[in-house]
């Protein structure tokens, strides 16, 4: 039986990040033909609407208010709200993001509805969908289904593939106007450390340094081979703590979660907490000097070695397939 | 203030894993506090030095939370709050355990609840924002800073790497996030203290709910581990000819450069 599905789409300075269309893949697969609707909350999003419909959404509907600038849950609990109760959709899917995480449980909260969160795979459409998600910190995996109601899901960025850019796709990008009151909490300062250039959860490739990489400068390298590969400069906790880069660039538990089609870990010993945010990529390369370092266990490809004289021969070999 | 710190009893994930009879195996497996909700504790018994008041730490669970519960008092919470459900419910999930929560709190007037952002075993995040909502209660997730003035609560949270400065009031709920405060150990005198401490006991009979409230929504159908990967490929030779192979490999054979 098809499902009518609502997602939520996610804006970043003004442009949707890519899990966004990663939301109406899912939706698509578990609505077994069903309509799916995008929702696009924030002070000025309408014109990103197009672009939901390019990626497969059938209708959009976007709530623009100025009190709806900044995240908040009470904010943009309302505004979702506001939508669900037009639509009365059977599924929705957000994104596990920042974003996704804090406001998913609120609104399951409220429609005494439950909840899939952090969904990496899904088998099956409709009543028959299951949902694979990642437990004990990527240890295992647990398949669940939502024994009857709404299919209410998160998803884990990077896991499931959008649907192809179609230009020529249209649908109707609607605004609906919604009092935004009674905010509880206010944001007064926002401090921006996340580096420009490729969003670390979303990027394809990480070149991610630990405390092996020594100093701020011992990240040089893996700048130069992540720019060259068109991705992004990842670390571990140990390289933060130490002062060799900020955490922006952490990725683990307490960082990240990242799924890129390549993670290169350099001077990462591989701790369970730094390893939960990166296990499901799907190519993984050590370098280590430590040939028992537990980065060992989960990687494709290993190099003993010290990355000081492994990356900058890695650096110049890529360029020459570049050329070539 | 009146404080409560809510606190998981979680399988130490830095242990081996396997799995029998369909479930995670647990014989013989190291249990712990959830570590974020250690920083939890940590924080409420910092606020209360500060601004007085008592801390409750509250666990869902079975006889064997006690351990981590007393851990938590020795650290210095005040008293603790056991809610065995176990032989009234078969299933438990989020929803349960936020209904429950909940329904626990729900008149015992707390000013600030503080609560991990994530267990490390279940994963979902879901149960504080949940507990919050259900309690009509205001609430910030993945917090590395809070400030108690009076009612007035200023909070930094982390937002994946920046970070906010938010203005808000009690009664709150917060989830903590690594970097909020270096938990204690306990020490030896907490220790002995702890065994005096109150803890107290609830089942499902001394809530205001029925089982068909707090009826689980998902369903867990099967727990596996990941595909044995085949071994990892460690390179020989020289550095510079390892280097290369490398690039060769991931170029030709991965196809992702
Ligand atoms: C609650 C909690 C949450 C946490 N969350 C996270 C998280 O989100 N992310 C995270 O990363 N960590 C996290 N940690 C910390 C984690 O436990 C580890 O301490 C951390 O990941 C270690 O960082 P590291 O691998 O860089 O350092 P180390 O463990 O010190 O490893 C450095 C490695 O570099 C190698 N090395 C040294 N020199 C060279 C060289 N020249 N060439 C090649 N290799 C070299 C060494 O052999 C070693 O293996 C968390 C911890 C706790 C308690
Ligand atoms: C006695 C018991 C029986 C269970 N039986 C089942 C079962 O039959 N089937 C099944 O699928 N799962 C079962 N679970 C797991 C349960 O569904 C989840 O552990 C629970 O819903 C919390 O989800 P989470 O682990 O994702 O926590 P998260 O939502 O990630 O936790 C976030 C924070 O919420 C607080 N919190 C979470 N859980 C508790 C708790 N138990 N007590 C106090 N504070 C808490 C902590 O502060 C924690 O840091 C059981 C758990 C318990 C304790």
């Amino acid at each position: 039986m098809s499902k009518k599905m609502l997602v939520l789409g996610e804006v970043r300075d003004g442009e949707l990040r890519n899990v966004s269309f990663e939301t109406i893949a899912a939706a698509k697969k578990i609505s077994g033909g069903g309509e799916v609707v995008a929702v696009l909350i924030g002070e000025q999003v309408q014109s990103l609407g197009e672009e939901m419909i390019h990626y497969g959404a059938d209708r959009v509907v976007t709530v623009e208010h100025p009190h709806l600038k900044h995240y908040t849950p009470d904010g943009f609990g309302q505004a979702f709200m506001a939508v669900y109760e037009d639509e009365s959709p059977e599924g929705i899917v957000f994104g596990h993001t920042a974003m996704g995480k804090d406001l998913s449980p609120k609104v399951a909260s409220k429609l005494g509805a439950g909840l899939i969160s952090d969904v990496t795979k899904i088998e099956g459409e409709g009543d028959d969908a299951e949902f694979v998600r990642p437990i004990y910190s990527g240890k295992a995996f647990e398949k669940v289904e939502i024994k009857e109601g709404l299919l209410f899901i998160s998803i884990r960025p990077n896991n499931i593939e959008p649907l192809a850019h179609d230009a020529s796709r249209s649908g109707d990008v609607a605004s609906k106007s919604v009092e935004i009151t009674n905010l509880r909490s206010i944001i007064k300062d926002v401090v921006r450390k996340s580096t420009e250039g490729v969003d670390l959860s979303e990027a394809k490739v990480i070149v991610a340094g630990g405390r092996g990489v020594k100093g701020p400068e011992g990240f040089e390298p893996l700048k130069e081979l992540a720019n060259l590969l068109g991705g992004a400069v990842g670390a571990s906790r140990g390289a933060c703590d130490a002062d060799y880069c900020d955490y922006s660039l952490q990725i683990g538990q307490t960082g990240k979660v990242v799924t890129p089609d390549l993670y290169i870990a350099a001077g990462i010993s591989g701790a369970i907490q730094h390893v939960a945010g990166m296990s499901n990529s799907k190519v993984i390369v050590a370098i280590n000097k430590d040939p028992e370092a537990n980065i060992f266990k989960i990687a494709d490809y290993g190099i003993v070695g010290d990355l000081f004289e492994i990356l900058p021969i890695m650096i110049e070999e890529v360029k020459k397939i570049k050329v070539n | 203030m009146n404080i409560y710190a809510l606190v998981k009893r979680t399988f130490d994930t830095e242990e081996k894993i396997s799995i029998s009879n369909g479930a995670i195996a647990e014989d013989g497996a190291e249990f712990i506090i959830n570590p974020y909700d250690e920083y939890a504790v940590e924080e409420a018994i910092q606020l209360r030095d500060e601004h007085g008041g008592e801390v409750t730490v509250l666990s869902i669970g079975n006889e064997d939370s006690e351990k981590q519960l007393r851990t938590a008092l020795a650290m210095g919470a005040d008293k603790a709050v056991l809610i065995n459900i176990e032989d009234d419910i078969d299933d438990i999930d989020e929803y349960t355990s936020a209904k429950v929560i909940a329904d626990y709190l729900k008149d015992k007037k707390a000013d600030l609840i503080l609560a991990g952002n994530v267990a490390i075993d279940g994963g979902s995040g879901q149960v504080g924002p949940r507990v919050a909502e259900l309690l009509g209660i205001n609430y910030v997730t993945t917090i590395t800073k809070l400030t108690v003035d009076g009612t007035n609560v200023t909070v930094v949270r982390d937002v994946e790497g920046d970070s906010e400065t938010i203005e808000t009031s009690l009664p709150l709920l917060v989830t903590a996030q690594q970097g909020l405060n270096e938990p204690r150990y306990p020490s030896l005198p907490g220790i002995m203290k702890a065994k005096k401490k109150p803890l107290e006991e609830v089942e499902f009979d001394d809530l205001d709910l029925e089982e068909d409230d707090v009826e689980a929504k998902t369903e867990t159908k099967e727990v596996f581990l990941p595909p044995a990967k085949s071994a990892g490929r460690v390179l020989e030779g020289e550095p510079a000819d390892q280097a290369a192979e490398l690039v060769k490999l991931l170029h030709s054979e991965a196809k992702v450069i």
